[in-house]
């Protein structure tokens, strides 16, 4: 990743009649990275987001990207971004090739269509009007017009909301592939578990301040949570847990109905628990971890669930 | 520049496809024009000032589709475009807002000559409807009436909160005007005393000049019209400029 700055927010609020929507928001985005914005609806994802494409307009705070002011050199930097908006929509009857030929005519360089429209596995579909797409296609149809000017920054919000998992983890897949192409993704998300398989950074947002910000693994780590190993054993009294308590790293060993729970911490645990288990020669199954993840960041950020 | 017209020629295509948009400017009026025209035929008649009852429906008819236009296709159609954020997804792109709003003013006011061409053809073709007038003046005559009418679409759109409010005010405004104001039903038809109140409307002052016009009237004859005609495009500038909403 370049060491480049590329989006430059300092201070940002944006007050509403009824709320403060972003108070205070500080950030540096750099060039080549993915990087995401998560936190519940009406955390003030979309404010900022919306601020930074120069679609709104900040209450206080300076920002700029590429070196300049979103509203006010908004025409100059227009042409260089890339913007998908949430729950927009294009009209019901025009159809997907018409959509990328008039987003196309809007800027003064323009990729070829039919090379798009194949990239996003839109070409079979183009002349079906925009109604009759599914979820899936209009967002892809959305990206495509997001990237007909080939822009350095990609804003994405709330790109896979409304998406079946299948179409999620493609749209996944897309967006890893246009960064590829060395370009900037900025995106907002209220999955956690995006965040944490998209962005190469994450920040956090509760209320319209960001409550943490860093790599995805650097903040589990940070909260320092427990992994949690669940197995069976074949006869289960043959079997005490409570000789699991020695291994090194093991906080304690609980019993659900036919199987056992294992909380602990430390990289070396697993490989510990699993070595202890072979060795005695039970006979364990069904074996799975679950590892801490941005969830539990949240909710020991916040003491709140993620879930609206 | 290039994008205005691309987005104008892609509303016009969309207009097309849109049936009950299409039906109410291109071919309503049409029916209209045939239902009436097999009754009362093109025959110069006293009741009409020594023309026939086409030669009063064409401009009449003319006026209706300028109120269609402006008061249902264009409320509904801005309102809609808000309402679906289509408009904000426009904005994010390097578009002005003005090139935005020309293209669906330019949109409507095409549609709304095609739909008077469609009626001058078939009125000259089967009913050899009569124009005593000056085409360059009515042509401005019409162009004034549409932009007061299209204005007045841009303001319901202000003013009502969703698209399904603006559609009803607009209906609830479009329909008695329709039929008070002469647009459909001859102006002479109409009871003396309905007269003098339907002589306020918008709509009337648009047929009232539409047709003064077409029989070779001066705009001298027809101030008030114009006068009318004129203010209410400006106030109603001056409204939806406070009023538009992007969102």
């Amino acid at each position: 990743m370049a060491d480049c700055i590329i989006i430059e927010v300092k201070h940002l609020r944006k007050v509403y009649p009824a709320v403060v929507a972003v108070d205070g928001i500080s950030l540096d985005i750099f060039e080549g990275e993915i990087f995401g914005i998560v936190g519940p609806n009406g955390a003030g994802k979309t404010t900022l987001i919306e601020c930074i494409e120069g679609l709104r307009k900040p209450g206080s705070g300076f920002i700029r990207v590429k070196g300049k002011d979103p509203v006010k050199d908004g025409y100059a930097l227009k042409p260089h971004l890339g913007i998908q908006l949430q729950e927009s929509a294009l009209q019901d009857r025009i159809k997907v090739w018409e959509a990328v030929d008039l987003y196309a005519s809007f800027y003064t360089h323009s990729l070829d269509q039919k090379i798009l429209l194949e990239q996003l596995g839109l070409a079979e579909h183009r002349d079906r009007p925009f109604a009759r797409l599914s979820g899936g296609q209009k967002q892809r149809l959305f990206i495509a017009l997001a990237l007909i000017n080939e822009p350095d920054i990609v804003f994405l919000d709330e790109l896979t909301t409304g998406l079946d998992p299948q179409a999620r983890h493609a749209t996944w897949d897309l967006v890893r592939e246009i960064r590829s192409q060395g370009k900037t993704i900025f995106l907002t998300t209220h999955f956690m578990e995006e965040a944490e398989r998209l962005c190469d950074r994450v920040a956090i947002i509760d209320h319209g301040r960001i409550a943490a910000l860093d790599t995805p693994e650097n903040l589990i780590k940070s909260i320092d949570a427990e992994n949690r190993i669940t197995f069976t054993v074949g006869i289960k009294e043959n079997f005490q847990p409570e000789s699991l308590s020695g291994i090194n790293g093991v906080n304690r060993v609980e019993t659900r109905g036919e199987g056992f729970i294992v909380y602990g911490r430390g990289d070396e645990l697993i490989k510990e628990l699993v070595g202890f288990l072979t060795e005695t020669g039970i006979g364990f199954s069904n074996l799975n971890v679950q590892k801490p993840n941005l969830e539990d960041v949240f909710l020991s950020l916040t003491g709140r669930e993620m879930r609206d | 520049m290039r994008g205005v017209w691309k987005l104008t020629l892609v509303e016009i295509k969309l207009f097309l496809r849109e049936p009950m948009a299409a039906f109410f400017t291109l071919v309503f009026p049409l029916m209209m024009l045939f239902l009436f025209g097999s009754i009362y035929g093109n025959k110069p008649v006293a009741f009409f000032g020594g023309i026939g009852y086409v030669d009063t429906a064409v401009p009449a008819f003319t006026a209706m589709i300028i109120a269609t236009s402006g008061l249902l296709s264009l409320t509904i159609q801005v309102a809609t475009y808000r309402e679906k954020r289509i408009l904000r997804r426009l904005r994010a792109t390097p578009l002005r807002p003005q090139a935005i709003l020309s293209a669906q003013v330019m949109t409507i006011f095409l549609m709304t000559v095609l739909g008077m061409i469609l009626l001058l053809v078939a009125g000259k073709w089967i009913y050899g409807v009569r124009f005593s007038g000056n085409a360059v003046s009515v042509f401005i005559a019409f162009t004034l009436c549409s932009l007061s009418f299209f204005v007045l679409g841009f303001v319901l759109a202000g003013l009502l909160p969703t698209a399904r409010t603006a559609q009803v005010a607009a209906m609830v405004i479009f329909y008695p005007m329709l039929f008070l104001s002469g647009a459909a039903i001859p102006l002479e038809v109409l009871p003396e005393t309905l007269r003098n109140y339907t002589q306020f409307l918008p709509l009337t002052h648009v047929v009232t000049l539409l047709r003064g016009l077409w029989i070779g009237d001066g705009w001298g004859d027809h101030l008030t019209e114009v006068i009318f005609l004129t203010a209410m495009l400006i106030v109603g500038l001056v409204v939806s400029a406070k009023t538009f909403r992007w969102e």
